[in-house]
């Protein structure tokens, strides 16, 4: 019999989890969920080698391991440090990591332009998230923003460098999923762009995928750019047979009409597994060419976690009231007023509607 | 005159051949290494010497040796470091040019020590004339039995391949430097792992710099017992200073680490002195990145004490009063240079280098330099300053690689010590652009010269 993996105890947030020996902080703090899990704009769990790049994920580590107790001395990006056993991590208690974090925050709105309102991926943008959540509400920033020329990347899809806070997410993604790399970064620094080898365009099956992992509106859906705001539309979960993808799709519709094919994702804005257990990747015709309810099997309105704009969830919030309307009301039952033609007719403190039995009607008040 | 350990035969006619660096005694370190030493030996008696990384984090050398992992069939590689970026630093240079025999020989023990059979030199791609000067001598050595298949007879196998890079200061980061190497952009990789565990392809590998290398032969020769005896305390050698900046003899000077630094900035032997007859307002004494001091605490502590030219002594009292002997770029200002304009290009210089992968340091930079270059033509404010201090905080220790903190090493060691000068900048927004704010409090403690 094989023995029994030895599970790591580590605390974040004075809260304990056991997890695997390799799961990274960030991974044990998402367990624990709701706030202890850090913010994360380039890691994506999905992507491997992604992550270590925006440091939003600083956390403090208080007690490296049982063994060898003393702390780390610098913040640490929780995404790629794997916990030790007995590790003790401050991620919202700690005060260095709210004040690193703001200016990380302040470090990327820098140069982004901040055009939410003319930006599809407003209400779902997790830059959006962040700056609500842990930025200050004034840049201090006082200088021109760099711009970048609009490169065009083929008939789908939309790159808007501008926006880009270089996350590194499309270019894992590309390299991942698709057979040959036609885009990846260039120049460096604070010019350095995401950008295609001369002009090409992005004509991969799964390329649509980038879209996706886009944390920001750098990369956008061409097919559903201006035509409507996420949070007009209802994400509905549908799935189709399709030859080359597992088909799970999530369809953001405005009645009748699917203004956007995506693919699920998790509360933490990543694409979740299909029923398959692999990545729910989508294919370009899916997200680009099945644009009618027609072509899909509706299955029921989406979970939306924790973004912003759309997560009111309101069809799940819905509950049938239990109590009748006298028990709301103290006693009194709800009168019905008939043939009153104006306030001013029924607008006598003296007549107790209460002590009136059946209906009240515009008589009732003129008797004298 | 002190010790010459690297530099003794540099000046010798014709020591770029091999016939000439042989005959002066060359390989003779690397004979007695390959001969009569076992790997481990070697990498003891560089232990024993104390020998401490010369690229600027002053990491001691047979420390990092040991740390390689050796797992069973998979190979090991050597890489040198020749990346050398770091503005005021040129002693690599000198080396590669004057005695690219020494280096060779360096990588054949290192090499034979660490038990890598293929080693690479990852150099700088604007020292464009050396890698024909390395390459020439690589083909000498392998003329002569040094490199190739079965050296000496001992069975062991050694190829040098020279590598240039793209002209990016970020290469010479070890971990970008390997990205580079094995031919992907070069982004820094997020550590753990270490090199020592993952390094090119994936195997462990051992990042030194030129100079470590170099210094490997003197330690074989006279031993690391003997080795340790040269300097003090735990700066032990020889090191190679690159001065420049407002002196009356700039170049590279090989000095043994007991010599002040007043000595070495005013004697004959070394600087000679300052230009002009002026007197010295500040220095940089390890590279671009590490803190500037003003005149007072660079020739004394702030304890008052003697500062040396050594790790210890150079870093003594922390960020606050002390630097760092980094890099050996040994950079002097006299009374005419405006601290908040040099702050400005080295900002710019960090702006331009940084690569743009972790956002501190790829925005970070780039702000900095735009408040720098506000105030240093007169447009600042009280609270620019403040907020300079602030962005540097935010940025050291908050990214991937040390490029981050080597940006804002300088602009806080700048603030720390010549806050009233960049405020003088805010208050005479005219007068600063025609002329510069002189000495002021931290003035040369030495008597003005007649």
């Amino acid at each position: 019999m094989a023995e029994e993996k030895k599970l790591f105890k580590v605390t974040i947030d004075n809260i304990t989890v056991e997890v695997e020996p390799g799961t990274t902080i960030l991974n044990a703090a998402r367990m624990v969920g709701g706030e202890v899990a850090p913010p994360a704009m380039c890691y994506y769990s999905k992507l491997k080698g992604s992550g270590g790049k925006c440091r939003t994920c600083l956390v403090e580590v208080a007690a490296g391991s049982t063994a060898d107790p003393r702390p780390m001395p610098k913040l640490v990006a929780s995404c790629r440090t794997t916990v030790m056993d007995g590790m003790i991590v401050k991620n919202i208690t700690s005060d260095r990591v709210h004040d690193a974090r703001a200016g990380v925050v302040e470090f990327l709105l820098l140069n982004h332009p901040l055009d939410c309102p003319i930006c599809d991926q407003a209400g779902e943008c997790h830059l959006q998230d962040l700056s609500y959540e842990h930025g200050k509400e004034a840049t201090r920033y006082e200088f021109g923003k760099r711009t970048f020329k609009k490169h065009d990347l083929g008939e789908f899809i939309q790159l808007h460098m501008t926006r880009c806070i270089l996350c590194y997410r499309c270019v894992f993604t590309a390299e991942q999923l698709t057979n040959k790399r036609v885009h990846g970064v260039l120049d460096r620094g604070d010019h350095a762009e995401i950008a295609t080898y001369i002009e090409k365009s992005l004509d991969n099956d799964f390329i649509g995928n980038v879209i996706d992992v886009c944390p920001v509106g750098a990369l956008t859906d061409k097919t559903f750019r201006f035509k409507n705001r996420v949070w007009f539309t209802k994400p509905m979960d549908a799935h189709r047979d399709c030859p080359t993808c597992c088909g799970e799709v999530q369809l953001w519709m405005r009645g009748e009409e699917v203004f956007r094919v995506t693919a699920r994702k998790d509360e933490w804005g990543e694409i979740k597994e299909a029923s398959d257990g692999k990545t729910g990747w989508i294919c370009n015709t899916c997200r680009f060419e099945k644009k009618d309810a027609k072509d899909w099997v509706i299955e029921h309105p989406t979970h939306v976690a924790r973004h912003s704009v759309i997560s009111a969830n309101h069809y799940e919030k819905m509950v049938k009231p239990t109590e009748t309307m006298p028990e709301v009301m103290n006693g009194r039952a709800p009168k019905l007023l008939m043939d009153i033609h104006s306030v001013s007719q029924v607008n006598k403190p003296t007549i107790n509607l209460s002590q009136i039995e059946g209906p009240a009607h515009s008589d009732d008040f003129n008797k004298g | 005159m002190s010790v010459k350990l690297l530099l003794e035969k540099a000046h010798v006619e014709g020591i770029r051949t091999y016939e000439v660096y042989r005959r002066e005694g060359g390989y003779r370190a690397a004979e007695k290494a390959l001969k009569t030493m076992s790997p481990e030996a070697i990498v003891d008696e560089v232990k024993k010497s104390g020998l401490r990384g010369r690229g600027g984090a002053g990491f001691p050398t047979g420390m990092k040796w040991s740390f390689i992992a050796k797992p069973e069939g998979v190979p090991r590689h050597l890489v040198c470091n020749a990346d050398e970026s770091e503005p005021g630093t040129f002693k690599d240079r000198y080396l590669m040019e004057f005695l690219p025999h020494l280096l060779i020989e360096g990588l054949i023990i290192s090499s034979f020590a660490l038990g890598s059979n293929a080693t690479y030199i990852y150099i700088r791609g604007e020292y464009a004339w050396i890698p024909d000067i390395l390459e020439q001598a690589i083909n000498e050595a392998k003329a002569n039995g040094w490199l190739g298949k079965n050296i000496l007879g001992t069975g062991f196998d050694l190829e040098i391949y020279v590598q240039r890079g793209a002209g990016a200061y970020i290469c010479g980061e070890e971990t970008a430097l390997i990205e580079s190497l094995e031919g992907k952009r070069g982004n820094p990789r997020i550590k753990p792992p270490f090199p020592a565990v993952k390094g090119v392809w994936d195997r462990p590998t051992v990042v030194n710099n030129v100079e470590s290398l170099a210094a490997v032969v003197p330690i074989i020769n006279i031993g690391g017992d003997e080795y340790a005896k040269i300097g003090v305390g735990k700066s032990t050698g020889t090191k190679l200073i690159s001065a420049c900046g407002n002196i009356n003899k700039p170049g590279v000077y090989e000095i043994d680490m007991t010599i002040s630094v007043e000595d070495f900035i005013y004697s004959d032997e070394y600087c000679g002195g300052i230009k002009n007859g002026k007197r010295l307002k500040a220095c940089i004494p390890g590279g671009s990145s590490v803190p500037i001091l003003p005149a007072n605490l660079l020739l004394k502590t702030a304890k008052g004490e003697t500062r040396y030219m050594n790790y210890e002594s150079l870093s003594d009292g922390g960020f606050a009063t002390g630097s760092m002997m980094g890099s050996g770029g040994f950079i002097v200002l006299d009374e005419d240079q405006c601290v908040v304009k040099n702050t400005f290009t080295l900002a710019r210089f960090y702006r331009h280098e940084s690569c743009g992968q972790c956002s501190p340091c790829r925005e970070g930079t780039g702000w900095m330099e735009k408040i720098l270059k506000k105030i240093d033509s007169g447009k600042g404010s009280m609270t620019d300053i403040d907020l300079l201090w602030d962005i540097q905080r935010k940025i050291e220790g908050n990214t991937i690689c040390p490029l981050g903190d080597a940006a804002a090493w300088p602009i806080a060691a700048a603030i720390r010590h010549f806050r009233d000068e960049f405020e003088w900048h805010v208050k005479n927004p005219e007068e600063c652009l025609v002329r510069n704010y002189g000495l002021a409090g931290y003035a040369d403690p030495r008597p003005i010269p007649a």
